[in-house]
């Protein structure tokens, strides 16, 4: 218990400082950025209580909001996902899910990816509504999901290789 | 009241998520209007002190750049210092060089943003070098922004880049006066409307401030029309302005005092 709630506190420090510091720098094309601190919500033990993770989700996306300035949209964005986590879950392990036994390092590749690209477009659709914040500039919200999306889900999945290949 | 506690319990989930979801609206719609956001700013502390330490280590990687853009603004201001000592010999006396209205502070930036809708920059000075709410930015180049929440040390600026504010400007050859909007789309370009149809507009005309708003003294420079067309009502011109702040690469700035402002604050209101 004690070895997972440090592993947790220092990936949740890790993900602001580097999502912060380094990859809201990039401006790839303008204005493409990876938001890959969902890691944190993504990769939550799945048997913990969904209370914590909705407040953990909040706290993680105004400390973001604080550093960008930008009101509240990441602290939105990241609750949103927090709360609808169980039904992504659902949708893509199925079974799994269904007797509480998913590990993250264990699972297959392919619902490993529908998970992650389900919570980041979800992230980032809700993300990006609230930035832009008009119903006229839908196209340039759905633009931004789209780019930002697949930069988010090619990053965060190529971390998470990296990560469970060196705790085996 | 036993029902209620039970429906409590058994939905907290769904009313954390509503309660939480309910204060990200709150802080995301305050910081859509001017001057509102209170506390999730990054003129903080911790926000302050983090990204601080950051530009300690970057900005050695743009020293040549900047170092280049300072020693190009001390050879104008040098040449007008010297141009000036003519004046004086001659028995010129000019008033204006007495009465001092604008007193000026340089600050770098640590923190700069252009690829939102509502950029927000983070300027290293606060109220412990006096500096107050709704100064001008600007940079050696053109107009950066006005300053919004002072911390001691740090202090953020809304940048021209931003939604929410509009600045008073004009054709820098015919004094016929606009505002300035910027669209959200590039951060080369902001937008100029308002100005009349009778206007004589080109491109390639220059646009600076028109120091209506006592934040910006008149005559800093703002850029040159990209290109232009009259509204829906064809009224006015809607004109593209290419910026001459590059605001992905501005590192140094000058904050300007306004010292009379003040007075006219007092006198608009006294009406």
């Amino acid at each position: 218990m004690n070895s997972i709630f440090s592993i947790h506190t220092i990936r949740f420090i890790a993900l602001i400082l580097i999502q912060v510091l380094i990859l809201n720098h990039i401006n790839f094309l303008g204005y493409i950025n990876p938001y890959i601190y969902i890691l944190f919500i993504a990769l939550f033990p799945v048997k913990n209580n969904r209370v914590v993770l909705i407040m953990l989700s909040f706290i993680l996306g105004i400390t973001i909001d604080m550093f960008l300035d930008t009101g509240g949209i990441h602290a939105g964005a990241s609750v949103f996902i927090a709360y609808i986590r169980p039904v992504i879950l659902k949708s893509s392990f199925g079974t799994i899910y269904e007797h509480q036994s998913v590990k993250f390092n264990t699972v297959d590749f392919g619902s490993k990816l529908t998970y992650f690209a389900l919570l980041t477009i979800l992230h980032h659709f809700v993300l990006f509504s609230l930035e832009i914040f008009s119903i006229s500039k839908i196209i340039l919200i759905f633009q931004k999901t789209l780019f930002s999306s697949i930069f988010t889900i090619i990053i965060s999945v190529v971390v998470t290789i990296i990560f469970t290949r060196k705790s085996k | 009241m036993q029902q209620i506690i039970n429906f409590i319990i058994r939905n907290k989930n769904f009313l954390l998520f509503l309660l939480l979801f309910g204060f990200s609206l709150l802080f995301t719609i305050q910081s859509h209007s001017y001057h509102k956001s209170k506390f999730i700013n990054s003129a903080n502390f911790l926000t302050g002190g983090v990204y601080n330490s950051l530009n300690n280590v970057s900005n050695y990687f743009n020293l040549k750049s900047q170092n280049r853009l300072l020693s190009d603004e001390n050879k104008r201001l040098r040449s007008l210092l010297l141009n000036n000592q003519i004046k004086t010999d001659s028995a010129y006396v000019d008033s204006l060089m007495f009465d001092k209205s604008y007193q000026f502070y340089t600050a770098s930036i640590i923190k700069n943003s252009y690829s939102l809708s509502n950029n927000i920059l983070t300027l290293n000075k606060g109220k412990n070098d006096s500096i107050k709410q709704d100064f001008g930015v600007i940079s050696s180049k053109g107009i950066i922004g006005i300053v919004d929440k002072t911390s001691s040390n740090y202090s953020t600026v809304i940048s021209i880049l931003n939604a929410t504010i509009s600045i008073s400007a004009k054709l820098k050859k015919t004094n016929h006066l606009g505002s300035l909007i910027w669209d959200g789309d590039s951060s080369e370009f902001i937008q100029l409307t308002d100005i009349p149809k009778i206007a004589p507009v080109k491109i390639g005309d220059t646009i600076i401030t028109s120091g209506q708003s006592s934040i910006f003294p008149k005559g800093i420079p703002i850029g040159v029309i990209d290109e232009f067309q009259l509204d829906q009502a064809e009224n006015y011109y809607e004109i593209n302005v290419k910026l001459f702040n590059d605001m992905t690469s501005v590192e140094h700035v000058y904050i300007i005092e306004n010292v009379n402002k003040e007075e006219i604050k007092n006198l608009l209101s006294n009406k």
